[in-house]
Parts: structure tokens; sequence; C-alpha cells
């Protein structure tokens, strides 16, 4: 493993590791919103929003582009798809295990089928 | 399929997984009692693994290794917590090198197996916990041929069904 993939995986983690953070990404995944925008949605200081953003936005889940005055954000789609793939990697392992379970304990002699 | 339902929680870095197996509890855990029969379920048809030691008590230790298709070996080891037999039992489960010694560079996950009589049969719970999103990557990084063989498995599956 790359030291670069590594701090690629703890930067999604963590900026997935907040519920306010997964909140707005909902949000931006769903369609472009502005800072100020979405800082109006949640009871807590534009400048703690924006720092939300900026988390998100290090770890790749989020793109920010700018409008005159307005700074516009947007999730990505693919970046959300590498941390559950991550578990589903881990999840493949276990179902190929409980499949030869199965297919262990169905060869016992006594079995009725 | 006998895998019945799956939980990702992304925030603890914990898989929970949930099979219904049609045989009584005692025969699943004769499964992971067994070092002939958890051999063969370990490890995926293109790696299989070979267990070493095999003491599935508190504080003991089981050892295996898993052979590729080229013949290189990649060993593991687990360290038996608790022991609830035959409902269940917990462990760190780490890498070694080939003469078992941990690999403490790596990472250890912390799993608790659990089976409990369903419908006269056994529902199966795996949990497995790893410490940092780091960890759960490494894990997958060298573990990455096991996914590669799902389709073998799927396949296999079907077979016997």
């Amino acid at each position: 493993m790359t030291e670069e993939s590594a701090d690629r995986a703890d930067a999604l983690f963590h900026a997935l590791a907040d519920r306010t953070r997964r909140d707005i990404l909902r949000r931006v995944l769903a369609g472009e919103h502005s800072v100020s925008a979405l800082a109006a949605k949640y009871d807590m200081s534009f400048a703690a929003v924006q720092k939300h953003v900026a988390v998100l936005e290090k770890a790749g889940l989020l793109t920010k582009r700018r409008s005159g005055r307005e700074q516009l954000a947007s999730g990505d789609v693919e970046a959300v798809r590498s941390v559950a793939s991550m578990l589903t990697e881990l999840e493949q392992v276990w179902r190929g295990r409980i499949a030869r379970i199965d297919v262990l304990i169905a060869s016992d002699p006594d079995q009725e089928e | 399929m006998p895998v019945t339902d799956v939980q990702q929680d992304l925030d603890n870095l914990t898989l929970t997984i949930t099979a219904d197996f049609a045989a009584p509890v005692e025969r699943i855990w004769q499964v992971y009692a067994d070092p002939r029969q958890l051999e063969k379920v370990w490890g995926p048809p293109t790696y299989p693994a070979t267990v070493v030691d095999h003491d599935l008590t508190p504080g003991g230790r089981v050892t295996y290794y898993m052979t590729g298709p080229e013949g290189d070996r990649h060993a593991g080891y687990w360290l038996v917590t608790t022991v609830d037999e035959p409902r269940g039992f917990s462990f760190d489960d780490g890498f070694a090198d080939l003469d078992f010694n941990p690999r403490p560079e790596l990472p250890v996950s912390k799993n608790a197996y659990t089976f409990t009589e369903h419908n006269g049969g056994t529902r199966a719970t795996y949990v497995s916990t790893y410490a940092s999103a780091e960890a759960l990557k490494q894990v997958l990084d060298m573990g990455i041929v096991e996914g590669a063989t799902l389709s073998i498995n799927q396949v296999d599956g079907l077979v016997a069904s």
C-alpha cells in the first residue's frame, strides 16, 4: 500500500465520522449548494459550517467553485463510493467463508436432504 | 443464500454479517473446533488455508497459512480471547511471519462470532472491528486475492444448492 492511499483513507474516514459533515455531504450529493445556503440549515456559525465543508473538500468528497461572491459546493459521487467499497470488499471475503461453511455442512452424511 | 444481513458501520469501522445455516449450533461450532474443517472454509479455493496450531481456549492460539497459486505462503494467527462452547468465541486476528511470530506492524482486527438456535437451524453473527481506516485499508490490500475469488465462490455455492 502506498503512503498516499493510506493518508487518503484516513482523510475519508475522518471526514465521514461526523454527523453534520455526513448531512452536508448528503445535500451536496443531491445538487450544488452555496456554502451560505448550507450554513442556514444548521444551528451553528457560518465559520463552523465552512470548516466542515473544508474537511470534506480536503478528503476529496466535495468540490467548490466560485460564482461571483458565492462559494458553490457539490459532492463527488465516486469518492463516496470508495469508502463504502472498502467495507464491501471485506464483506465479500466473509460471504466466501459463509458460502464454504454452507457447502461443508450440506455434505454431511446425516443431512436429511 | 445463507447470508441474511450485512451492516457496515463507517463510524466504528465495523462489519457485522448475519447468516442462517441449516444445521444445529453444535454443528457450526464443530466447523471452528475442528482444524481440518476450519481450513476448508477459511481460505478461498485459490488460496487454501492450512491450520497448524489450534487451541480454541481463552488465551490459546490458532495459527494458519494460506498457499497461493505460485506456492507463496501467507501466515496469520488468532489470539483467542473468550470461549463459550458451543455458542461462540472471540479472538484477535493478525498477520504473522512464516514461523507464526505476530507481525506487530500490521493491523489486528477484533472478532466476535456468535451462534444461536434459530428456526431449527443456526443463526451466526460475525462482527469484525478495525482500529483505524488505515488498518482496514491495509487488510484489504493484503487480502485482495480473496475478493477476486468471489465469483468462484458464487459458482461453488450455486453448484451446491
